[in-house]
């Protein structure tokens, strides 16, 4: 079946199985790699995107409950000109990142929980993310990044 | 040597080693720009897809591939017996500890026998991922089920055979008892001996990128190259060429990023044999990508032991022996280092105590399950975990406080190097400072105050504090003692330093980074060593055809042996750069001082040669000194002589829910000392990681198993990785003992996190309960099992039903 998205603000279209997952739709008909999979239970949250600002899983969606809808991946997300987002910015600084592999995933629920909660505790944020798995940085540096970029406020919503 | 709780935030020294600079790998990770090993694009790939025994011990009766091979885009589908003549030899373990041990060969499918859930039997190769796995799933495999052997201790007495053609479930047996005499008459004369028994319960690693492997064959130049989601690329080009019969240097192995490792991914695996294999035969490139339920079952877990600890005191609680014995679950087969797994911790059961006599035996068993090897800390954990709770066992008998018996027993300050009761070296040591800190840290007499007050007080919510002093060996390993225990390779670690015709740097190392940042630290040290930026040096790595010679990365040894090779490397280039300077100048090498990237006439500044022009003159070649070969460039191997011994003291603050068995972890405090620290931004990282899976084998991780052998947490969803909201914000202070064994002085910190948490947390929920009778709990320490132990405890004081 034919489904279009459009996706970091450029239309996409693509025949694919209806089975497809959103994130193979991202991953291998657009090209766009940096959404991981890491689970097949929607437990670890590596492959979390946006649709229409709001963070979704996409291994959990098909790419057909997508139809029509826009996506924000992690490709998406700095400027054209390779400034990083607050966000990914935050958690640059503040060594939020070890092997990287949650961290697309991370920093979109991120830019998601902070839409809906711009001033939040840290256990506000403890509880926002406990959808994102990272086995690296025992989520310490985490939540202070989290933090700092909420009170930057910087953030575009 | 300076010993002195510092703020991990406080002013950096000068010069760039030991700042807190940024990563230089962010950017890739944060983009999306990397690329892990399931984003490469690679043109006409085939997808494998593996049939695995859903019996913990069967005999493949039949194979029966013909419906699989009619499924549409399925290429090719083989059977253990099909690919038989593929292997020059099965898959490798690389650690024989005794010369009588035993290990049953271990093909990457199995042909005649199963020997645990999740063992690959058949391999379908298709064109997409979704058609092989579909075609899998058309496979029939008949089996005839056998008897399976699953609990440790029930394997250990023979019943049921984890291999019909073996006569034991035994692999080995390891003993370590310098003294045996010394430690019987420590017994016997003791006035108090604890025993305890500890169950150190399976974990899976959980690395949230799974494994993956992409084979690409130049089928006319007869060359591969292998893209491995691993954490020891050289490792497996030489396990490669031995087990598949490719030529080692026909083969070229490349870990792009990975995506955590946890010693899962140092490891040699079915999967990576079958992909070249496969690749051979088809000519085609052939890739596979782990489910997670295979990284659950199919890839090494971690621990799986039983300990038994005494100790013998005398009545002030001065530790006179300690005697440990170990069963060790090696899982089905032995991976590339599953025996000597509990050997790392063989040296370490007497802690940081003062002991003089020691005993160690270790029994290696087959069981029915996954098989077992390295998970972060591997073998040291466990001893931690031993000898940390038996002693808060004998302050509790003593009814001495838990800080005082271990300042009685620690290895003095003044005792460094310090010769241990099994036989080990340790290199430098400051255990008093680090728990004075980590007490001051946490508030440890307030908080003993606020324990009294809520038992008093009869509050449903009471509090547990939890120590843990530890030292680990790290900086893996010094050749020769290596050689001592059985272990088929060295331990050294290699680097080039390059200089290039532009004044910028290459660094080419052996280690293999997936997450520690080695970019940013050899940068470090190479600035520091050779006065340029560290954003001029590049790292390069994980390729072996960038880098030829490693030994790649595991066991917290990369900072400490890497990083020395890269630091020597550097050295070698300036010493050449100061010859060459020398000649230009017209000066004696030794008239140099060398200063902030330059070369300087002693006295006379104005005579001066910058590193960069010097890296240019000896590209154009064209005015060298009289035998001076062209470039600077040099290379390191270093072997260290001696491991480091990292070390520290970690609290660990509880909240235990009396009426729910709920545990909360509310503080936590971290004093490590692991030497002089190129990075702190990136050791604290180091450190909140491991807390985090230690803290995890102590309240939430089990790799659960029925009685037959199934594994019951396959998925993220019963295998309780914790997220942000079951983890506190950590307090972390750090001491300086500098390492004599290398010239950074650096001892390593990749394992500590892990090693100390675990026996801090559960001996501070024992703190929390003690009064009321629970002493014994088993890790994860669950709700469920916190509640019952309650119960328990409360029948057994008021003689009703709880």
């Amino acid at each position: 079946m034919k489904v279009a998205v459009t996706v970091n603000g450029h239309p996409e279209s693509h025949d694919v199985e209806t089975r497809t997952l959103l994130v193979y739709y991202l991953r291998e008909a657009c090209g766009l790699t940096g959404t991981n999979v890491g689970c097949d239970t929607t437990s670890c949250g590596a492959c979390t995107v946006l649709m229409n600002g709001e963070s979704v899983k996409s291994c959990t969606i098909l790419a057909a409950q997508a139809d029509g809808e826009e996506i924000t991946t992690i490709e998406g997300l700095a400027a054209r000109d390779g400034t990083l987002h607050p966000i990914q910015q935050a958690f640059h600084e503040h060594h939020a990142l070890q092997c990287g592999f949650c961290t697309p995933g991370m920093v979109m629920a991120v830019v998601s929980f902070l839409n809906e909660h711009p001033a939040p505790t840290e256990a506000d944020v403890r509880e926002g993310l406990e959808g994102n798995l990272c086995r690296c940085t025992g989520y310490h540096n985490i939540v202070e990044a989290v933090l700092a970029a909420a009170r930057s406020g910087e953030l575009v919503s | 040597m300076t010993a002195t709780v510092d703020d991990p935030s406080a002013e950096a020294p000068t010069g760039v080693l030991g700042t807190r600079m940024l990563r230089r790998e962010d950017a890739a990770l944060l983009s999306g720009e990397a690329r892990y090993v399931h984003d490469l694009v690679v043109p006409g790939a085939l997808h494998a897809s593996l049939v695995r025994s859903p019996h913990a011990h069967a005999r493949i009766v039949s194979v029966d591939l013909s419906a699989a091979r009619a499924m549409p885009g399925v290429v090719a589908a083989f059977s253990g017996a099909d690919l038989a003549k593929e292997w020059a030899a099965p898959l490798p373990c690389a650690w024989p500890v005794t010369a009588d041990m035993q290990s049953p060969a271990h093909f990457p499918l199995a042909k005649d026998e199963a020997c645990y859930v999740g063992d690959a039997v058949v391999v379908v190769v298709a064109a997409s991922q979704a058609e092989a796995q579909d075609a899998a799933a058309a496979v029939d495999v008949e089996y005839e089920e056998l008897p399976a052997t699953v609990d440790l201790e029930d394997a250990s007495a023979d019943r049921v055979l984890a291999h019909t053609a073996s006569t034991t479930n035994r692999a080995y047996t390891w003993e370590l008892n310098p003294d045996p005499a010394a430690v019987e008459r420590a017994f016997a004369s003791s006035s108090v001996v604890v025993s305890e028994r500890f169950v150190q319960q399976r974990l899976v690693p959980a690395a949230i990128e799974p494994r993956g492997v992409c084979v690409v064959p130049q089928p006319f130049g007869g060359e591969y190259t292998v893209y491995s989601a691993t954490q020891v690329p050289h490792i497996l080009r030489t396990m490669l060429g031995m087990t598949v019969g490719v030529p080692e240097g026909r083969i070229r192995v490349v870990a792009p990023a990975v995506g955590g490792g946890f010693g899962s991914k140092l490891n040699v695996y079915a999967e990576e044999l079958l992909c070249l294999a496969l690749a051979r035969r088809l000519r085609r490139p052939v890739r596979w990508t782990e489910e997670r339920s295979e990284a659950s079952q199919a890839t090494i877990q971690g621990r799986g032991q039983l300990q038994e600890i005494e100790l013998a005191a005398d009545a002030e609680g001065r530790v006179q022996a300690v005697r440990a014995r170990i069963l060790a679950d090696m899982g089905a087969y032995l991976q590339l280092v599953t025996p000597g797994i509990p050997l790392l911790g063989a040296f370490l059961y007497h802690g940081v105590y003062d002991v003089k006599a020691y005993a160690f035996t270790c029994v290696g068993v087959f069981t029915n399950r996954t098989p077992t090897d390295a998970y972060r800390g591997a073998g040291r954990p466990e001893a931690t975990y031993a000898i940390e709770r038996a002693m808060d066992s004998l302050a509790r008998r003593l009814g001495i406080d838990p800080t005082e018996l271990r300042r009685r027993n620690f290895i003095g300050r003044d005792r460094f190097p310090y010769t241990s009761p099994a036989g080990l070296l340790f290199d430098s040591g400051d255990y008093e400072t680090a728990l004075d800190g980590a007490l001051e840290l946490v508030g440890y007499e307030e908080l003993r105050a606020e324990q009294a007050r809520r038992r008093d007080g009869g509050a449903a919510k009471l509090l547990g504090v939890g120590l843990s002093s530890y030292v680990e060996m790290c900086g893996l390993a010094p050749s020769r003692v290596l050689a001592s225990l059985n272990y088929v390779a060295g331990g050294w670690e290699a680097a080039t330093v390059r200089m290039l015709p532009t004044g910028k740097v290459q660094v080419v190392t052996g280690t293999s980074p997936h997450g520690q940042g080695h970019v940013t630290s050899w940068s470090m040290i190479v600035a520091d060593r050779l006065g340029v930026s560290p954003e001029d040096v590049d790292v390069l790595h994980s390729d072996t055809a960038i880098s030829p010679l490693g030994l790649d990365t595991y066991g917290s040894r990369s900072v400490a042996v890497g990083g020395t090779a890269v630091a020597l490397a550097a050295d070698r280039v300036l010493d050449k750069a100061r010859l060459l300077a020398a000649h230009k100048l017209e000066v004696a090498p030794e008239d140099l001082e060398f200063e902030r990237g330059e070369l300087t006439v002693r006295g006379t500044p104005s005579r001066a040669i910058g590193i960069g022009t010097l890296a240019f003159e000896a590209f154009t070649a064209h005015d060298l000194p009289e035998g001076m070969e062209p470039n600077l460039e040099a290379t390191a191997t270093f072997d260290p002589v001696n491991f480091t011994f990292p070390f520290g003291t970690h609290v660990a603050v509880v909240e235990v829910d009396t009426e729910t068995g709920r545990v909360d972890l509310v503080r936590y405090v971290a004093v490590d000392d692991c030497g002089n620290q190129v990075n702190p931004l990136i050791v604290d990282g180091q450190v909140h990681g491991g807390i985090a899976q230690g803290v995890a084998q102590a309240l939430f991780e089990e790799a659960a198993y029925d009685q037959d052998g199934n594994l019951l947490t396959t998925t993220l969803a019963d295998y309780l990785v914790p997220a942000a909201s079951e983890l506190p914000s950590f307090t972390l202070g750090r001491t300086v003992t500098p390492s004599p064994s290398n010239i950074l002085g650096v001892k390593g910190i990749g394992e500590a996190g892990t090693i100390a948490s675990t026996p801090a947390v559960v001996n501070a929920v024992v703190d929390a309960l003690s009064h009321l009778g629970v002493t014994e709990l088993e890790m994860p320490v669950t709700p469920e099992r916190v509640w019952r132990a309650l119960g328990a405890a409360r029948s057994l004081t008021t003689g009703g039903l709880a």
